[in-house]
């Protein structure tokens, strides 16, 4: 007997207007070196990869821009706003991407706090509607609450993008209900941002039913980050396939798998 | 008749020869102006326009470009 194989068949992954393949997308910060940095995002089969705007360094002490070990053909660049305090702060460093040339989408970050890297959603709000209004497609990396979800949706934001945990911290998926209900209740695309720390935690975020998530950390800084790099492509897929397939419901006693059918007496 | 303006470049105090333009400012910093974004007293100034623009003193130029970040 021969059965069909069925491919499982999902929807593009769609922000903005452009359609991606790959889930995952992934930072360009913190690689021990640019060598392994390049070889972890082909690994990861991303398509979609940040990178931030800082001053270049007029004494050429320190690296170049990473652009020189990025194909900007290949790679699909979306620059953002770490490190700014206020949305003044955001919408500068925003124009100031855009005017690199490459696009118009932006990943819109104001933090509020230091030591979490927690998101200022009122400063958030406010330089989302003043960057859709210059006709930037804007990403807002923000947290588990659904209102401030809402919000940034109204505003016109492209995609919402809720914490996993803080910045850096590989706590994982802290929040799942949170995450499920902002993706329950918008209609734009929701990307985990932030907080992932290995392959169970991209996993666990995907059957959640999330459209893609967003790391640096946890590829930067695992001891390979190459093959981690490969395990958090497999783990997106795994999850988002999981999350297509539907999950069998959770039972509070045992259901044996083998019948009862033909026990001998 | 000093020859060279006073001007703050990436929040560095630089003096820049009188006269120079913005292109000229990058030649003499050995950067590619494809390769970052001219701030100018806040403005941003496009690739087409860095030559039509001389640095005054006391102006703020920032130079920017991509690396990597999350």
């Amino acid at each position: 007997m021969t059965t069909a194989v069925e491919t499982m068949q999902d929807i593009p992954f769609t922000i903005g207007g452009r359609s991606f393949h790959s889930r995952l997308m992934v930072g360009t910060g913190k690689y021990r070196d640019n060598d392994t940095m390049a070889r972890a995002i082909d690994a990861s089969g991303a398509e979609i990869v940040t990178v931030a705007v800082r001053r270049v360094d007029l004494d050429r002490t320190k690296e170049e821009g990473v652009l020189y070990h990025l194909d900007a053909k290949r790679y699909f660049l979306l620059a953002n706003t770490a490190g700014c305090y206020t949305a003044e702060d955001a919408v500068r460093y925003a124009r100031l991407a855009r005017e690199a040339g490459f696009n118009e989408f932006i990943k819109l970050e104001v933090i509020g706090d230091q030591e979490t890297l927690l998101p200022d959603v009122q400063g958030l709000l406010v330089a989302a509607r003043t960057l859709v209004a210059e006709g930037f497609k804007v990403l807002a990396y923000t947290n588990e609450d659904l209102v401030t979800a809402l919000r940034l949706e109204d505003a016109g934001c492209a995609a919402v993008m809720p914490l996993a945990s803080p910045i850096g911290s590989g706590l994982g998926l802290l929040n799942p209900f949170g995450v499920r209900t902002i993706k329950r209740r918008l209609k734009v695309p929701v990307v985990v941002d932030a907080g992932v720390g290995t392959a169970s935690d991209a996993c666990l975020t995907m059957e959640q039913g999330v459209d893609g998530i967003l790391m640096n950390t946890a590829l930067a800084a695992a001891r390979d980050p190459v093959a981690m790099a490969r395990a958090m492509r497999w783990a997106v897929e795994a999850g988002r396939t999981a999350y297509l397939a539907g999950r069998m419901p959770k039972r509070e006693v045992a259901m044996p798998s083998s019948t009862l059918e033909g026990m001998l007496d | 008749m000093n020859d060279t303006v006073d001007v703050t470049v990436n929040g560095e105090p630089r003096a820049v020869a009188r006269g120079a333009t913005l292109l000229e400012l990058l030649e003499s910093l050995a950067l590619d102006p494809r390769a970052v974004v001219v701030e100018h007293n806040r403005t941003i100034v496009r690739r087409p326009r860095l030559a039509a623009i001389t640095v005054a003193p006391g102006d703020a130029i920032e130079l920017v470009h991509f690396v990597g970040g999350g």
